[in-house]
């Protein structure tokens, strides 16, 4: 007999735990800097959102088209573990045509959710209780949480405007200890647009080998390189079997909602990860991958597109922000401004904080990303030109009302 | 003919009124020369001219669109190139293209009602020498044109931030 409760007891709530139940760990990750600004955004209306980490464009059609395709012939069941063969295939044959990287698609690659998972399953991978792992400074928000949920200890390494964003062999060398295991690059660079050429890697190259470093190297924004062509960590000689690449469809294909990423490794390091991948996720979205395989073979003019319009708008926005006095080096890839507004006389967060609720322009404050980030904030250009030219026009007017 | 010149050209397609300062910084070159570029390119006909894109369905209530598609004899040393020049010079005719398949020419025209359109067919085309064949279908309903969706569409939301 089935019994249905008709009381609310189930929703009740009582006071009779006597543990705090959330785990140390848990607890020392840094909340999300800027709650206080969404909630700030969703009060206001007709804001500019300059805030925005992800393409406006919708996916390619034909690449929506793919997965569409592909679910209504039944294809959602997971895939093996590692992802599709056809698309890790596809995968190696991209990386080798683009990035002169190769990459064996049977036994040094996983498809994975995003680069996200990618990011926090390999650094479970290879991390030990008190490795030090050396992380970019600013950075993507995530690195330094995912070392400390590993039981690694992240100590961030300066990459200053002053060496345009970049990181030397000198600032690297300084933060090098006899616990340092491991380095996490991310160029071209989230928040600061900054982008490692081939002789900035190579002179860490030269660093990483002499201290037996790994790199972690987040690759996701290797198309949207404005001067010249990306150059991957891995294809720096002496560096394929120390480097992890990481990189995902999300910001080239406009396909953040996807969930797809992959890593790619040297067999060890690519089997130990996987042995994570399959307890943690099993296989990465089954209609994504059928995506992103369509995204490889047929996306590359879609792709180009949009990269030439984020192009021009950089140097629209770039050009508009230094003309009203908010000083920004040119980002030479991702669609991040990195403007410093120490000019004004506010700290980073105030500026935000007032040029949201003053002049309707949302941006992130720098010291989000890490102590080398105050005193600059990130400004997405990945939105139309109208609104940039706005964005710009309200902050010139805000900047003008200050004292 | 070089990337500048192109990505110049795909800007004034998308939009002839972005200013010439903007289209310089975007472009990386000085004023002048996107001045320079422009005249060029005027000269040597490449831009035919700046115009709108105007759905006139929602103006027009009643005016009517037709394909009308024409099975052409061709004339020799000409083919159709002759009978083209002569069809597109009635205003009314927006497009004329010479295409593969059933039929040769194929025109886009516009009228005030069926009756125009009607008229037109039997009276100035049908009649001419040359023409073989006419097949006229009206137009019930643009969902894009030159690239422009006619239609709403809901678009994706983005959070407002993001990393």
């Amino acid at each position: 007999m089935l019994s249905v409760k008709t009381d609310n007891a189930c929703h009740s709530r009582s006071d009779q735990r006597k543990r705090d139940f959330v785990s140390e760990r848990a607890k020392v990750i840094p909340p999300s800097g800027i709650r206080r600004f969404f909630d700030l955004a969703g009060q206001m209306e007709d804001v500019i959102s300059l805030g925005v980490g992800e393409p406006d464009y919708s996916t390619p059609w034909h690449i929506c088209d793919a997965a569409i395709t592909s679910i209504e012939q039944g294809h959602t069941a997971y895939t093996s573990n590692t992802g599709m063969e056809s698309l890790r295939r596809e995968l190696a044959r991209f990386l080798r045509d683009r990035y002169q990287v190769e990459y064996n698609p049977m036994s040094e690659m996983i498809i994975t959710t995003g680069v996200s998972e990618g990011l926090d399953i390999v650094i479970r991978a290879v991390t030990n209780p008190g490795d030090e792992v050396l992380v970019i400074d600013p950075s993507y928000v995530s690195y330094a949480p995912c070392v400390t949920m590993a039981g690694g200890t992240p100590v961030p390494v300066p990459c200053t405007e002053k060496n345009r964003f970049r990181l030397t062999a000198d600032v690297l060398m300084e933060h090098i200890t006899p616990q340092s295991k491991a380095l996490i690059l991310n160029f071209p660079n989230n928040p600061t647009g900054g982008v490692m050429r081939r002789e900035d890697l190579e002179a860490i190259a030269d660093v990483a080998i002499d201290h037996d470093l790994l790199i972690l190297s987040d690759e996701v924004y290797a198309e949207l390189t404005y001067e010249g062509h990306h150059t991957a960590t891995a294809s720096i000689e002496g560096l394929w079997d120390r480097t992890i690449t990481l990189s995902g469809f999300s910001k080239a294909f406009a396909m953040t909602g996807w969930r797809l990423g992959y890593l790619c490794a040297p067999p060890d390091i690519t089997a130990a990860t996987l042995k994570i991948h399959q307890y943690v996720m099993l296989s990465a979205p089954t209609m994504s991958q059928y995506a992103a395989l369509e995204a490889l073979k047929n996306g590359e003019e879609a792709m180009r597109e949009m990269v030439r319009e984020y192009h021009l708008r950089r140097n629209l926005f770039v050009d508009g922000l230094n003309r009203i006095g908010l000083s920004c080096h040119t980002p030479e890839g991702a669609f991040y401004a990195f403007p410093s507004v120490k000019g004004t006389g506010l700290t980073d967060y105030e500026f935000a904080e007032r040029l949201i609720t003053e002049a309707g322009v949302a941006v992130v404050p720098g010291s989000v990303f890490g102590n080398n980030g105050i005193g600059h904030v990130r400004c997405s250009y990945a939105v139309s030109r109208q609104e940039l030219t706005e964005a710009i026009r309200r902050m010139d007017e805000f900047i003008r009302s200050l004292p | 003919m070089d990337d500048i010149d192109r990505s110049l050209l795909s800007l004034l397609e998308e939009d002839c009124l972005t200013p010439l300062h903007d289209l310089a910084v975007m472009l990386g070159c000085s004023d002048e020369e996107v001045e320079k570029r422009k005249k060029q390119l005027e000269e040597d006909g490449i831009i035919r001219r700046y115009s709108a894109v105007i759905n006139w369905e929602q103006v027009d209530k009643g005016a009517v669109y037709a394909i009308i598609e024409l099975k052409v004899a061709p004339e020799r040393d000409y083919g159709y190139d002759r009978i083209a020049a002569r069809i597109s010079r009635f205003s009314n005719v927006r497009n004329l293209r010479l295409r593969t398949g059933t039929h040769d020419l194929q025109l886009l025209v516009k009228g005030k009602s069926m009756q125009e359109i009607a008229r037109f067919v039997s009276e100035q085309i049908a009649p001419m020498e040359r023409i073989r064949e006419t097949a006229t279908h009206i137009i019930m309903k643009t969902y894009k044109e030159n690239g422009v969706l006619y239609v709403e569409r809901e678009d994706g939301q983005r959070l407002p931030f993001s990393f």
